[in-house]
C-alpha cells in the first residue's frame, strides 16, 4: 500500500491508501473521493481524471495524453496529468495529487 | 418525489448519480438483475480477460451509494411495469413506485438459429459472469472460434492470441464491423488481426456447433468448412431488452422509441442506452446507439430533465475499440453510404453531402481529439477545405478555434 494525498477543490486533504499497480485514477474512485470521474474507464478516451502533480514526482506523460489533456475542463499546466495514466507504486510514497474544480 | 431506474449498467449507474449531483431531493432507486456493484462493462473484454480483478471493475464503492442517498436493489428482477399505479413490480411481488421511471435494461446476445449454440463450451460476452466464465475456458482452451466480426468479438480474438490461443473470426458479412466501419477501415483491421495470427472467415454464415464428447468442438460453415475449436464465442450483435416496455404498452421499434429528450411514448418513462431509439439529428434518422459513452450522455440529458431543466440529447457519438496494440476511435455518426476518404493507413475521414460527417483512426488520438472538436458543435467542414488543408484535421481544428 502506498499514501497518496489528495487535495479536492476546496482545500480538504484526504489521505488513501492505494494499491502498488493501481492506478491513480483507480485508487481515487476506490476510496469514494468525489472529483475524478473517469467517464472511460482509464482508456485515455476522455479527460475527466484530470490532476495536477505539482511536484512533478509521476514522471512522463503517456502516448496520447497531451492530445486528452486538451479536452480537459479546467486549465492544463505543465503539472497536469491525466490520473488513469498514473500507475501507483512504493516510490510515491507520500504523493501529493491536486484535483481540479470540475471535470466535464 | 421518487425516481425508479431498472438496469445497472453504465446509464443507469449515471442516471442516479446526475440526479443527485444536479441535487435532486426525491428517492432515487437503481434497479439491477445482477448481483454485483454497477462496474465497468468495457474492461471485460479487454483488461479484465487479462487480469482477473472483479474489484477495480466497480464503478464506485458501495459507500458511494450510501453516501448519496441512492437505494440500490441488486439481484432484483422487474417482472412489469404497471403505468396506470406508476410503479414497477419485482417478480416476488413487490411494488415500487416512480414518479418518473428510467428503462436502462441494455441488450442481451442475439442468438441466430445455429444448432449447437447450447452446447458448453459456447460463451457470450455481455456481463462479468460471462466475462468469468470466459476467462476460465480460456485457461486450458487452445483455439477459439468467434461467430460474429464486430467489436467484442475482435477485441476478445486479439486478447486469445495475446494468451497464445489459436482464433478464427466468422463473419457473415463480407468485412469486419461492417456497421460502423468504412470498407476502408475494415480492410485495414483485417490485415492488422490476420497479421496477429487470427483466422478470418468473411461472408461465412456458421451453421452449426460441432459436438464432441457432449462439448463445442467447433463450428462447420455454410461452405462445409470445419473450425476446430474447443471454445465457441457468440458475438454475433445484440437484441435491446425491449420487452418490459413492450408489454406495458409503449413504442418499440428496433430499441424503445424515445423523443429527443429520451422520453417514451409515455411522459413519465425514459429509456437510454443499449435499449433506447433516438431521433439523430445528426443522421437524419432514428438511432440506437451501444456505446458507454451514448449511455452517460444520455443519462445526463435524462437527470436535466427530471430536474426541470429539459435539455435535447445531442452530443456527438464517439467510440473506442482496443483490439490488441491498435485502439480504433471513431468520432461521428456516419451512413454507410457516407463517403471515405482515407488518409494514409489509419486514418478514414467520413463525407455526407459535402461536409465531414465522422473521422475514423487507429492510434491516432491527436486527429481523433481534433475530429470531435470540429464535429461536435454539428456541421462538420466542408469536404473542399479538408481537401484545401491537406486533410490535416488537428491543422483546420486549431485554425478554427483561431478563428472563433
Amino acid at each position: 500500500m502506498t499514501t497518496i494525498t489528495f487535495i479536492t477543490p476546496d482545500g480538504a486533504r484526504h489521505d488513501i491508501d492505494a494499491r502498488d499497480g493501481q492506478s491513480v485514477m483507480q485508487a481515487a474512485l476506490a476510496a469514494d473521493l468525489d472529483g475524478i470521474i473517469g467517464e472511460c474507464g482509464g482508456s485515455m478516451m476522455c479527460a475527466t481524471c484530470h490532476c495536477y502533480d505539482d511536484e512533478g514526482r509521476t514522471g512522463p506523460r503517456s502516448d496520447g495524453e497531451d492530445e486528452m489533456l486538451e479536452s480537459a475542463a479546467c486549465e492544463v499546466t505543465p503539472q497536469s496529468r491525466l490520473s488513469c495514466q498514473i500507475k501507483v507504486s512504493a516510490e510515491m510514497e507520500g504523493l501529493v495529487i491536486r484535483l481540479p474544480q470540475s471535470q466535464l | 418525489m421518487s425516481v425508479v431506474i431498472i438496469g445497472g449498467g453504465h446509464g443507469g449507474f449515471q442516471v442516479a448519480a446526475s440526479l443527485r449531483q444536479d441535487g435532486y431531493a426525491g428517492q432515487v432507486t437503481l434497479i439491477s438483475a445482477e448481483a454485483a456493484l454497477p462496474y465497468q462493462r468495457p474492461p471485460l473484454s479487454k483488461a479484465y480477460l487479462k487480469d482477473g480483478i472483479a474489484d477495480a471493475l466497480h464503478l464506485r464503492p458501495a459507500s458511494f451509494y450510501a453516501r448519496n442517498g441512492i437505494t440500490l436493489r441488486l439481484g432484483t428482477r422487474i417482472a412489469r411495469i404497471d403505468r396506470a399505479a406508476a410503479a414497477v413490480i419485482t417478480d416476488q411481488g413487490e411494488a415500487i413506485a416512480y414518479d418518473h421511471l428510467v428503462l436502462a435494461t441494455g441488450a442481451r446476445n442475439a442468438r441466430p438459429p445455429v444448432p449447437g449454440l447450447d452446447l458448453p463450451g459456447v460463451l457470450g460476452l455481455r456481463d462479468l459472469d460471462d466475462a468469468q466464465r470466459l476467462r476460465g475456458a480460456m485457461s486450458t482452451a487452445r483455439h477459439a472460434a468467434i461467430i460474429g466480426g464486430g467489436f467484442i468479438g475482435l477485441e476478445f480474438g486479439a486478447v486469445a492470441r495475446g494468451a497464445g490461443l489459436g482464433a478464427t473470426v466468422i463473419e457473415a458479412a463480407p468485412r469486419l464491423m461492417a456497421r460502423a466501419l468504412s470498407p476502408q477501415m475494415s480492410g485495414r483491421f483485417a490485415t492488422l488481426h490476420r497479421d496477429m495470427g487470427t483466422e478470418l472467415c468473411l461472408g461465412r454464415l456458421a451453421v452449426e456447433v460441432l459436438e464432441a464428447e457432449g462439448r463445442a468442438a467447433g463450428v462447420r460453415l455454410d461452405d462445409g468448412t470445419r473450425v476446430h475449436a474447443d471454445l465457441v464465442l457468440l458475438a454475433a450483435g445484440v437484441v435491446p431488452n425491449t420487452e418490459l416496455a413492450q408489454e406495458a404498452g409503449l413504442a418499440v421499434a428496433n430499441g424503445i422509441v424515445v423523443d429527443k429528450h429520451l422520453r417514451s411514448s409515455d411522459p413519465a418513462i425514459f429509456a437510454l442506452g443499449d435499449c433506447a431509439t433516438f431521433p439523430c439529428r445528426r443522421m437524419g434518422a432514428p438511432l440506437r446507439l451501444e456505446s458507454v459513452q451514448a449511455a452517460t450522455d444520455q443519462a445526463r440529458a435524462i437527470a436535466r430533465t427530471i430536474m426541470g431543466q429539459p435539455a435535447p440529447y445531442d452530443a456527438l457519438p464517439w467510440f473506442w475499440s482496443d483490439q490488441g496494440p491498435h485502439k480504433l476511435q471513431i468520432a461521428g455518426a456516419c451512413l454507410p453510404s457516407d463517403a471515405a476518404v482515407p488518409v494514409g493507413d489509419n486514418i478514414v475521414i467520413r463525407f455526407r453531402d459535402c461536409h465531414m460527417t465522422g473521422v475514423e483512426t487507429i492510434n491516432a488520438p491527436g486527429v481523433h481529439m481534433a475530429a470531435r472538436k470540429l464535429l461536435a458543435t454539428g456541421l462538420g467542414p466542408t469536404q473542399a477545405d479538408a481537401a484545401a488543408a491537406g486533410y490535416d484535421l488537428r491543422a483546420l481544428a486549431a485554425e478554427r478555434k483561431a478563428t472563433v
